[in-house]
């Protein structure tokens, strides 16, 4: 039975945590999580949960006692943002490496300098190496459907690794929408109980965690990540799928809005999706065969399939949230022209929008797919959306 | 050890874990030496210093009578030797290791002044 609730994307997230009810949760605040964290305390403080919540000195420490406790054997999560995720950096790497199953709600929020608390995605961007999956969620309801789902394929036996949600700060984070939620039985039974490979509280089978790894088999090790990693490309789809079943809300690698027939498509993940949408929308109303294709799964990526999609086009169009630095277009953009590379002709263009929280308009998406349409292709340097000259 | 098969990435423990406890017994860290010691036992007064300040617990002793050193952990960094009160251990470059007469835990076999001249 689910109910229908108005609650922010921060809501959202912490909701699903308390149906979760994870073993342990180290955290410090940082803003636009702040709040995440803070509504989950009082789910701790008023013992609607077991969890023991660990209120740490940094987000280094956060991570660190994440890793901890989840190589004793608990269910852990965490949240942070920006400077917070800047912060845990070394560990978010040895929690993948480890293949620890930990899943993280990251509050998307610009890195400073110069200081800004909105959203962009160079926080979650930067983090696309570390070999964590990483989900990233439109709306609120995308938000407490995709905690609920990263805990099971976290936790998938073939998989065994951390996994990041993500949502836009402020945009989603602080926005109330209309979020259907499970019973809290559901989300019970949906997520099951963790069965660690190693857990260290098994002090009848004691292990060792961490040992020094050289020439001789570090290699190996990073194999079995990038194996797990491709693996999990079927596991999101099946337990999207099943979550699906259970929720009336299936998920897969991608969403595809109007792409059928559509000669122009902007790819776009986050919130800036929903605005692509909507820009659609009232160019279809004109005649206009236009589409977004929404990116959920970043980490692995679905090049396979996105351009099995994208090909069809006429033209493509990549919205980057972070700058990526490298002169030649944001993360998403090279990500997308790499997969269509040796399958398709189809020009790929880039822009960067929406930097520090900058609004994106549902405008400035039309003139996106009139460039599209005007054969106007940022393949070499990317567009930057709205910025001032 | 360069002759044992070493596992591959489909047979190993994930994460780089170690699950069988106590297994360091199996790991030989002195295979990147570049000295090793060697005993003269007439030499020897089996005082035992270089069994006391070896760093790594390599010199091997019976009976309190010093037998040798093990090879298998020695990192040959010449404590026991520079230790020796009557000088009677030495540090021999491995590549000369074949061309002097020990038995396996380095003990030298006949008088040191013969074997030197050999």
């Amino acid at each position: 039975m689910s109910k229908t609730r108005a609650l922010t994307g921060n809501e959202a997230a912490a909701q699903a945590m308390r149906q979760i009810d994870p073993d342990v949760v180290p955290a410090y605040p940082i803003t636009p999580q702040t709040e995440l964290m803070q509504i989950f305390s009082s789910f701790v403080n008023n013992g609607q949960v077991k969890t023991e919540m660990i209120l740490v000195e940094s987000e280094h420490s956060a991570m660190s006692a994440a890793v901890g406790a989840s190589a004793a054997g608990a269910r852990v999560m965490t949240a942070t943002s920006a400077n917070g995720l800047a912060l845990m950096w070394e560990i978010v790497y040895i929690a993948a490496s480890t293949r620890l199953p930990i899943v993280m709600a990251v509050v998307n929020r610009a890195l400073s300098a110069p200081i800004n608390i909105h959203c962009d995605h160079s926080d979650t961007m930067g983090a696309r190496d570390s070999g964590w999956i990483q989900l990233y969620g439109e709306n609120s309801q995308e938000v407490y459907d995709n905690v609920v789902q990263a805990v099971r394929i976290a936790e998938h036996p073939d998989i065994q690794l951390p996994v990041m949600t993500t949502h836009d700060g402020f945009i989603i984070s602080h926005t109330m929408e209309r979020v259907d939620t499970l019973d809290d039985e559901e989300v019970q039974k949906f997520v099951g109980t963790r069965k660690a490979n190693f857990p260290l509280l098994d002090t009848a089978h004691p292990v060792t965690y961490g040992p020094l790894d050289l020439q001789d088999y570090y290699f190996e090790h990073k194999m079995q990540q990038a194996e797990a990693m491709k693996k999990a490309r079927e596991v999101i789809l099946e337990v999207g799928a099943e979550y699906g079943k259970l929720s009336g809300r299936s998920y897969g690698l991608f969403d595809e809005y109007l792409t059928d027939d559509a000669e122009y498509v902007v790819v776009a993940l986050g919130s800036g999706a929903g605005t692509a949408k909507a820009a659609a929308d009232e160019l279809r109303e004109r005649g206009e065969k236009v589409g977004v294709l929404k990116l959920r799964v970043f980490r692995p990526f679905p090049a396979e399939a996105l351009a099995a999609v994208l090909g069809r086009a006429k033209a493509v169009a990549v919205m980057d949230r972070s700058e990526g630095f490298s002169g030649i277009g944001g993360p998403v953009f090279q990500e997308v022209r790499s997969a269509l590379y040796g399958k398709s002709q189809v020009p790929v263009s880039g822009y960067v929008y929406g930097l520090g929280g900058r609004d994106l308009r549902i405008d400035q998406v039309q003139h996106v797919f009139h460039d599209l349409k005007q054969g106007t292709i940022y393949d070499e340097v990317p567009c930057h959306l709205g910025v001032r000259e | 050890m360069a002759s044992e098969k070493i596992p591959g990435w489909k047979e190993i423990p994930a994460g780089g874990v170690i699950a069988e406890a106590g297994n360091a017994i199996h790991y030989k860290t002195g295979d990147w030496r570049s000295e090793r010691p060697v005993l003269d036992k007439e030499t020897c007064i089996n005082c035992l210093q270089c069994w006391v300040f070896c760093p790594d617990g390599s010199i091997m002793v019976r009976d309190e009578q010093m037998t040798g050193f093990d090879y298998d952990h020695c990192k040959g960094c010449g404590i026991c030797a520079h230790t020796c009160p009557v000088k009677a251990i030495e540090m021999i470059p491995e590549d000369d290791a074949g061309s002097i007469a020990t038995d396996e835990w380095g003990v030298r076999q006949g008088k040191k002044e013969e074997a030197d001249k050999q």
